[in-house]
Order: C-alpha cells, then sequence, then structure tokens
C-alpha cells in the first residue's frame, strides 16, 4: 500500500487546505501526474504525485485543512491486490459541529472552519468561535494578507538563520542586447524573447560548476543538487510574490525556457501553481530590472542556500582599457548562505556568470 | 395609571365592554350571583342586571351554543367557560359551528363570540383541573387565541376581542390573579407579540402564566423575552428579529412538549431562522404527565425559571 501524503509546498507551509481531488478510487496513476489541488497561504497548487499505482481510497475531504504529512489517500502498487487492514481516516474524519449561523458568518468573512475550535454546545462551533478565529492562520480569504504572514514567516528565518554574504558584479550587457535584438527582429511577436530568459539560462549554465550555490540546506546538512531548478520570484498583483521552479532550466533551449517563463508568470498571477513547483526551487532568481532600480540585494528563500538578483539593463558609463564609452550593463548580485559556500566560490560564480552573457549565441 | 391585580384588570376589562357597548352581556357558571368562580365579575350583577349578567346551567356546550346563536342574532356575548378543562364539552360549538360558520355559509354569517376561559395550573388543583390546552384551539383555523399575560392585556384583550367580527377565545390565568402592578388603559392590539424584556444572550419566547417565570430566567442569562399574546395567528416577527440578534432560542409553554405550541414556535424558527441559530432550539414544557396533586411534584411538573436557566445556559 502506498501512501499519498501532503507535500511541503514551501518551507512556509504547515498546513494546507485540499480543495479537489482531481483522482478517484479505481484510478491509475503515474509519476507527474496530478492527483489533487490544494489551497496554501500562497496559491492553489496543484499537487503532483511521484508513485505509480492504483487509486485505492480517498481519506481526505475536499474543504479540509490537513498538515503537512498528512495520510490523504492511500493507493496500491502495481500489481497489489487490496488488503484486508482498513485504512485509518485522515483526521478530520468526524463531521464537525458548527452552528447554521457560525457557518453563515464563517462564510461572510472567508474563515475555514476547520481551524476554528468550537466552544458552543457539544463542541459546536459559534459565532463567537468564528469571529475569534478570524485573522489568523493560512484560511484567511484575504489572501494577501496570509501570504504577507507567509512570506514573512519564511524570511524572518531566512534572516535569523542563514548567515547571507553579498556580492555584486556589473556584467556589461551590450552583447547580450544586441544578439537579443537581432534575434527577435527575426522572430515573429509570440515567440520574441526576454531578456530575463537570457539571464535565467545564463544563471542555470553558470551554476553548473557550483553545486554549492545549487542545494538545499535542511536539518544542518547541505544537499547539492544535480540539476538546476530555477526558482523565478514572481511579484503578485495583489501583493506578495511567488517564487515557482522551472524545472532543470539549464537543459531547456531558450525558447522553450522562454515559453515555461511566461506560463509560469501566467499561472502564478492565476493561482494555479503545481506542488513541485512549490516544493523543488533549488536557486532563486530575483529580477528587478523593469522597476529600475540598479541592483537588488536579495534574502535566501531557505531551505535554498542562495539567491541571484539582476537590476536594470541600461547604459551606463562603461570603461574599456583606457576608453571611457556609453554601454548597456547590468548589476547581478548573489546572496549566498555563508554555511555552504564561501566568498570566494561566489564571486567566481558571478565571473561565470558574466562570461555566459557575452556568449548570448551559447545561450 | 392606578395599582391593580391581574383579577381586577381582568374585572375593569368587563366594567370597560360593558360601558362602552349595550350589546355586550356576559354568561357563564356563577358569573352573576355569586361573582365568578374567580371573582372577576363581581359587583357586575348588582350594577348592569340579569339580563346583561345571566347565570348558566353546568352544561358548557349549551350555553356555548346560546353565544353562538346570540352572536349571530346581532348581540356581542361574552361566555365564560369557567376553565379549559371543561371547555372540552363545548369543543363542538367552539371548533364546528364557531369556527367554521364563516366557511359553511360561504362568507353569510360569521359569530363575534368571545370567549373567556382560564387555564393552566400550580393551584394544587390536580390532573383535571390543571390542564392547558391553548395549543388545541390554536390550531383551529377560524379561532382566534389570545392569552393575557400581563394586567394591560388583562384588561384590554375582552374590548379588543369584542371588536372583532370572529370567535376569540381568550385565555386567562389564576396563577397569575394575585399578580400586582400598574393598570394601563392603552387599547390592545391582539394581533403581535410582544417584546417584555431587551436582551442579548438568548431569546426566550413564552405566553401567558409562564411569562413572569421567564421574565425572572431572563435576568440570569441576558434573556430577550417576546410575549407572544397571540397564539393564533402567531406573529413570529419580534421572535425571528430576536433570534436574528441572540441566535438562541428556548421556548417556554406551559402545555405538553409534543405537539405543543412551543413545537410550533420551534419549527418556525428553524424553517425562517435557520441559519442564524448559533445553538439547536431548545425548549421547556409541562413534564408529559398528568398534573400531580402534591405540591412539589405539580411544581417539578411545570416548567420553572430554574429549568429555563439551565435550558438556556446549555446553548451557550
Amino acid at each position: 500500500m502506498i501512501e499519498f501524503r501532503l507535500p511541503s509546498l514551501g518551507a512556509d507551509m504547515d498546513e494546507g487546505k485540499l480543495l479537489e481531488w482531481k483522482v478517484k478510487p479505481g484510478d491509475q496513476v503515474k509519476r507527474g501526474d496530478i492527483v489533487a489541488v490544494v489551497d496554501t497561504s500562497k496559491a492553489a497548487v496543484e499537487v503532483e504525485i511521484w508513485q505509480e499505482g492504483t487509486v485505492h481510497e480517498l481519506l481526505a475531504a475536499p474543504g479540509g485543512t490537513f498538515r503537512v504529512g498528512a495520510v490523504l489517500a492511500r493507493l496500491l502498487a502495481p500489481g497489489e491486490k487490496p488488503g484486508a487492514a482498513p485504512a485509518a481516516p485522515a483526521v478530520p474524519a468526524e463531521r464537525r459541529k458548527v452552528s447554521p449561523a457560525a457557518r453563515k458568518r464563517a462564510e461572510e468573512l472567508g474563515v475555514s472552519l476547520e481551524a476554528v475550535p468550537g466552544t458552543g454546545p457539544g463542541g459546536a462551533v459559534t459565532v463567537e468561535d468564528v469571529e475569534k478565529a478570524r485573522g489568523r492562520g493560512p484560511e484567511e480569504k484575504d489572501k494577501a494578507a496570509g501570504m504577507r504572514k507567509a512570506i514573512a514567516a519564511a524570511m524572518s528565518r531566512s534572516k535569523r538563520e542563514v548567515p547571507h554574504y553579498y556580492l555584486s558584479e556589473t556584467i556589461p550587457m551590450r552583447r547580450a542586447s544586441e544578439w537579443l535584438t537581432r534575434e527577435n527582429a527575426r522572430r515573429p511577436m509570440a515567440s520574441r524573447l526576454l531578456m530575463a530568459a537570457l539571464q535565467l539560462k545564463a544563471v542555470a549554465l553558470a551554476l553548473g560548476d557550483f553545486p554549492d550555490l545549487n542545494g538545499t540546506w535542511r536539518e544542518g546538512v547541505y544537499r547539492p543538487s544535480s540539476a538546476v531548478h530555477l526558482g523565478v520570484a514572481i511579484s503578485l498583483r495583489g501583493g506578495g510574490l511567488v517564487a515557482p521552479a522551472i524545472h532543470d532550466a539549464g537543459r531547456l533551449a531558450l525558447d522553450e525556457l522562454m515559453k515555461r517563463l511566461a506560463d509560469l508568470v501566467q499561472r502564478a498571477r492565476a493561482g494555479s501553481l503545481r506542488s513541485s513547483e512549490m516544493s523543488d526551487p533549488t536557486i532563486t532568481v530575483s529580477n528587478l530590472g523593469d522597476t529600475g532600480v540598479e541592483a537588488t540585494f536579495p534574502v535566501i528563500y531557505p531551505p535554498q542556500a542562495a539567491i541571484v538578483g539582476f537590476g536594470r539593463v541600461a547604459p551606463r558609463p562603461w570603461a574599456e582599457g583606457e576608453t571611457l564609452r556609453v554601454a548597456p550593463t547590468v548589476v547581478a548580485s548573489l546572496a549566498a548562505d555563508h554555511r555552504a559556500s564561501d566568498g570566494h566560490r561566489g564571486a567566481l560564480f558571478l565571473a561565470a556568470l558574466a562570461r555566459r552573457l557575452q556568449e548570448p549565441e551559447t545561450l | 395609571m392606578a395599582s391593580a391585580t391581574y383579577r381586577e384588570a381582568l374585572r375593569q376589562g368587563l366594567y370597560d365592554a360593558f360601558e362602552r357597548d349595550e350589546r355586550v352581556f356576559l354568561m357563564g357558571e356563577d358569573v352573576g350571583a355569586y361573582g365568578g368562580s374567580y371573582a372577576v365579575s363581581k359587583g357586575l350583577l348588582e350594577k348592569y342586571g340579569p339580563e346583561r349578567v345571566r347565570d348558566t346551567p353546568l352544561s358548557e356546550l349549551g350555553f356555548v351554543g346560546a353565544g353562538i346563536g346570540a352572536a349571530l342574532g346581532g348581540l356581542k356575548p361574552i361566555v365564560e367557560i369557567m376553565t379549559v378543562n371543561f371547555s372540552l364539552l363545548a369543543l363542538d360549538q367552539i371548533v364546528n359551528t364557531a369556527a367554521m360558520l364563516r366557511h359553511m355559509s360561504g362568507g353569510q354569517f360569521s359569530v363575534p363570540l368571545v370567549i373567556r376561559t382560564s387555564s393552566g395550573a400550580g393551584r394544587q388543583l390536580a390532573a383535571q383541573h390543571s390542564q392547558a390546552f391553548e395549543a388545541w384551539y390554536a390550531h383551529v383555523p377560524g379561532l382566534k387565541v389570545v392569552a393575557a399575560a400581563t394586567l394591560d392585556d388583562a384588561r384590554g384583550m375582552v374590548n379588543a376581542a369584542l371588536a372583532q367580527s370572529d370567535p376569540v377565545v381568550i385565555f386567562e390565568y389564576p396563577a397569575l390573579f394575585e399578580m400586582k402592578g400598574e393598570l394601563g388603559d392603552a387599547p390592545v392590539d391582539l394581533s403581535s407579540s410582544v417584546k417584555r424584556r431587551e436582551g442579548s444572550r438568548v431569546t426566550l419566547v413564552t405566553y401567558g402564566a409562564c411569562l413572569p417565570k421567564t421574565l425572572a430566567a431572563a435576568e440570569e442569562v441576558d434573556g430577550e423575552v417576546i410575549d407572544l399574546r397571540s397564539l393564533r395567528p402567531l406573529d413570529l416577527q419580534p421572535v425571528l428579529a430576536s433570534v436574528r440578534k441572540t441566535r438562541r432560542a428556548v421556548v417556554v409553554d406551559e402545555g405538553w412538549r409534543s405537539g405543543s405550541l412551543a413545537a410550533e414556535v420551534l419549527a418556525r424558527i428553524a424553517e425562517q431562522a435557520f441559519y442564524d441559530l448559533d445553538a439547536p432550539p431548545a425548549r421547556v414544557c409541562r413534564e408529559e404527565v398528568p398534573i400531580p396533586y402534591a405540591r412539589h411534584l405539580e411544581e417539578a411538573a411545570l416548567p420553572q425559571a430554574e429549568k429555563i436557566v439551565a435550558a438556556a445556559k446549555a446553548l451557550f
């Protein structure tokens, strides 16, 4: 029997609300299939399964809020016959007692009832309980406030636990800009590339030689990742941000990377990300170039061990030998976890990134 | 405003009616020479004479029928049935004749009959003299049924009833006869229920003799008290408005629980204020036994303030 548990969809996630099952008992599933939609404090996330099997029973009812790690469903492994052992249902199995007025009030306030303790007759949730519970927990309908809290938790943890070091480098972008202009001139509008895609690809490729920047730090141990799952910080219209992953970004052709980036931004803003996109980033890129800032000094998103920032690509004075000229440049920065790497490695990485961006045709 | 008892208020109501309209007369057992079994009509015979204050034989079916005939003939009869216990003997006239005649005559006749009767337990009169059958009458279309729980209603209801063109049954409460208070003379609206106390935590709905007990209980639980007053038709608007505020309801009813007025009120709260409820609505009713004679057992069988408090607290 395979247990399908609620995965952590980010370091700041303690629990999630099951919105919908995408499978039913009897369905065959394989690696990467989307089986459920879970609401985290950040987004409605499509949760994938990483095992193969047949859905045996769904233990969790949509609408319920569950701790990370709670068993949501059981699956039969290929060839397995259903056993006699009855499954213990995931909490909450019992129907909560909620007064009709409390239910109505909860709806009005956008409070999820599963997390509200009941103090009424027989432990029923009353209007008073709902009103007390208002404004706390990830169940708020006020997504922005919920997300703010999640970001606050993750960033506080980062600044509390992660010893950051910061480096920055001004990178000439003339070649990259010219190449991009040429490339886009011959492309139809729909498949034009953004400088951001170029930068992402350059970061992913440059990281190949720096496993100490691309990985996760968990419980005192750093684990480098063999693939570069590039988290892309995306600001949301309602406030807040998410940083879902573009998987294996180093191996994607630029066109494909551009497509994934556009898709990711669109889905992030629509609130329909996948579980692996939320949980897998091994490093994040924060590009604030379009806001016009010179440089960014970003905060690492645990358990990742580094984050790369880009400012605006703009014409600036640039010295070449004895000559001063005006050329497009960008300030790339790196914040990295000093437990996993040292400044020397970070400096080499930024140099490698700068080199990559001088050879846009190889990206 | 003058100080008076509930009994005096009832008597004052009769005097008001006799003064107001010469067609008004009172008929019933011992209402004349004896001054009324509960001394409500004391002095009436002396003042208005035997034409208008008529003693009857012990024949409820007969004298209620006579009252119906008088009403059809253009008089304004007030028929006193000593207690609701004996009114069962007159049910056929009340239900099959008084209540149905407008319908059966295709609207040609109406029966402007006023029946006064007393109801309730609490005076050690034993099972056969302690019934509370308000719900039986409130079940019947064609009747208007009201319950006087205050001095002002005790005085004003009979006059308001006499102004109706259809039969009205007024319930009076011997348990309240010695209740003292200020007596006003404002007209009474027979069609509306009344809020008797402001409160915020629970709505306590009652009528008749349970009102003082309910008001006492309300002091302890911050209850909002609604006196139904009109038992048919029911005016639930003040009840529903109150339940929407307090989100909790206890109905206090001296009748037996099964098939009671409390059951009807609860059903309507559930139908019309379901989404406003924060706890299942509750009831405090008469225990489903014949009322015992022994005082402590009688008290135990009836709604009491402590039971109402307990029922309300169970909803918090």
